[in-house]
């Protein structure tokens, strides 16, 4: 399962980070992109496998969902878009830069002290 | 008992994406184009591959890494249009990632190459989220899938420079909306180039040979 070796991955990078700051980990922030390919309800339930018997198996995931924004190479201006119809609204151009929504992040970690 | 936040901003598939970008870099060095091709299940991958590899073969030096969860039938496949093939099989894994290519090439002299074709595991999702350190994504769909397909995955097309439109020999059988398609592609993807074959008939096959060869073009000028 796909979401699955994404949860393991975040373990491993979980465990860099709170190998430098000791303290049960709270809880994890994660970004996730509209356009990353990766399923919010598939890596929570993921989670919930890859966190059992480890030092994290009661840190909370939260998800932050970012949606897609662009900049257009030809106005200069940043929009917001979907998906399916990533077009600047005025100018129609293609080639529109990704600012946003491409993300796959471990942002954060809350650690108790 | 206080909870200190600690920023970590570290892109989750960092592993991956490092040894992709070690990949791009000794890809460029050896002067090889590396091109890499996903679609569904039964789009024709192989089929095109081995049909743009025999004709490439007179001109070029060519290697092609193939991924299937089982068999090495595509490896053998494409070994009949040249000899230098090599099966990635992943049991279980749903794609490919950087660090199969890495192992499956360790003991190639990347510098006798002219390109590596890099066949994907047929899915339309999860291979979107792994970079390869190719040049360049060839993202197929076949006539019988549906014009809306780019639609329903749009990350994958999102993350191709190239979509090929395949077994266009059976586009009226299929009722298939030409620029239906086409308006699909370039609405997850504006600008994306946009080739159309049929590997069996040939049709299209001049041209997507042509676009190979001119990735070769570019590197000679350098």
């Amino acid at each position: 399962m796909h979401e699955l070796s994404i949860a393991l991955s975040m373990i491993e990078q979980i465990e860099q980070v709170a190998a430098r700051h000791p303290g049960p980990v709270r809880s994890a922030q994660v970004r996730i992109g509209v356009l990353s390919g990766v399923d919010t309800e598939a890596l929570r339930f993921a989670w919930e496998i890859a966190r059992a018997g480890t030092q994290f198996a009661s840190t909370n995931l939260e998800i932050e969902n970012v949606p897609l924004r662009i900049r257009c190479p030809a106005c200069g201006d940043t929009h917001p878009a979907e998906v399916d119809s990533i077009l600047c609204p005025r100018c129609v151009t293609p080639e529109q830069q990704i600012l946003e929504g491409r993300e796959l992040q471990l942002a954060s970690l809350e650690i108790d002290e | 008992m206080t909870t200190r936040l600690i920023e970590v901003r570290a892109n989750i598939l960092r592993e991956n994406d490092v040894l992709a970008r070690q990949l791009r870099e000794r890809f460029h060095q050896a002067g090889v184009s590396v091109v890499s091709f996903v679609s569904s299940p039964g789009s024709g991958k192989t089929t095109f591959l081995e049909t743009l590899m025999a004709r490439l073969a007179s001109r070029y030096r060519i290697a092609a890494l193939v991924g299937d969860l089982a068999t090495e039938n595509d490896a053998t496949r494409l070994q009949r249009a040249c000899p230098q093939v090599r099966q990635i099989t992943t049991g279980t894994v749903c794609h490919l990632d950087a660090k199969m290519i890495a192992a499956a090439l360790e003991d190639w002299t990347l510098e006798d190459l002219d390109f590596l074709f890099i066949e994907n595991v047929g899915n339309l999702v999860c291979p979107s989220s792994y970079d390869l350190g190719e040049q360049m994504r060839v993202v197929l769909l076949s006539v019988t899938e549906g014009e809306d397909k780019p639609l329903k995955y749009p990350t994958i097309f999102n993350t191709a420079d190239v979509a090929m439109i395949t077994k266009i020999d059976l586009a009226a059988a299929a009722e298939f909306d030409r620029e239906a398609a086409r308006r699909s592609i370039l609405s997850v993807r504006p600008g994306m180039k946009i080739l159309e074959v049929s590997a069996k008939t040939g049709l299209g096959m001049e041209g997507a040979e042509a676009f190979f060869a001119s990735l070769r073009a570019a590197v000679a000028r350098l």
